[in-house]
């Protein structure tokens, strides 16, 4: 039973801040070859910023930024990145989940690992935002105030 | 009952401030876990990783690119797992809400 927060200030606030978590959560994702992060930490910033939205402007508001009915199917796809990722793998010769030999020309093999590494980083990502975000719709009952 | 559990709280609390006591220093090259073989003889993966990480995958955090690559499929299961956490909850939930529509 989640009620939407009747203070302006902390309406504004989170609203002021929720573009520059999700903005954090995405050099966390895309700059974890570099520095601490990846996709878990990543995605748990971005589910959160979601779920800030949701508890203070209430739920209508915040299903434009992400929908309730897209959080269960959302966690699927992103295991399935990267499921499919370690299966392009497999496609163009190489074992399950050996990076070095996605089906992508031009690229020598150390660079196409890195790149296999972030699409299978913005799949747990986008599987650990979408699981938390159904989690919280699933328990909150969908009695929000508005 | 009482002064049993105190008893065994500090049994095993002296137990294992005296087995920490005699834990190698951590990062000295000649911990078990840093040798460049095992104590079977054959190639241990931690030096493999740090000599060749950068090299083989452009990357410069070795945590990455053991996480994401050299055991990718520890990661894929650990992803597998969070999912398995939201469906379940979803099974359960869901449907109970659907049984008694407000």
């Amino acid at each position: 039973m989640v009620q939407r927060s009747d203070s302006i200030i902390v309406g504004i606030v989170s609203r002021f801040m929720v573009p520059l978590i999700q903005l954090f959560a995405l050099y966390v994702i895309a700059h974890g070859h570099y520095s601490p992060g990846g996709g878990f930490q990543g995605g748990a910033l971005l589910g959160a910023s979601v779920l800030l939205l949701r508890l203070t402007v209430g739920e209508q508001p915040s299903n434009l930024v992400f929908h309730k009915k897209y959080g269960t199917p959302m966690s699927g796809f992103g295991v399935f990145i990267y499921a499919a990722v370690g299966v392009a793998a497999m496609i163009g010769g190489g074992v399950y989940l050996d990076y070095a030999n996605l089906p992508i020309a031009g690229m020598e093999p150390a660079a196409l690992r890195s790149l296999g590494i972030l699409l299978v980083e913005t799949g747990v990502g986008i599987g650990v935002m979408a699981t938390m975000i159904a989690i919280f719709d699933d328990l909150a009952k969908g009695d929000f105030h508005d | 009952m009482k002064l049993l559990s105190y008893i065994l709280l500090l049994t095993f609390g002296i137990l294992l401030i005296y087995a920490a006591n005699k834990l190698p220093t951590r990062g000295h090259p000649d911990n078990p876990i840093n040798r460049d073989t095992s104590l079977a003889g054959t190639p241990a993966a931690s030096a493999h990783y740090i000599r060749n990480a950068e090299k083989e995958m452009h990357t410069p955090n070795v945590v990455t690119t053991i996480l994401a690559d050299y055991r990718g499929y520890d990661t894929l299961g650990e992803t597998t797992v969070i999912f398995c956490a939201g469906i379940v909850v979803f099974l359960i939930l869901r449907r109970q809400r659907d049984g008694s529509k407000v």
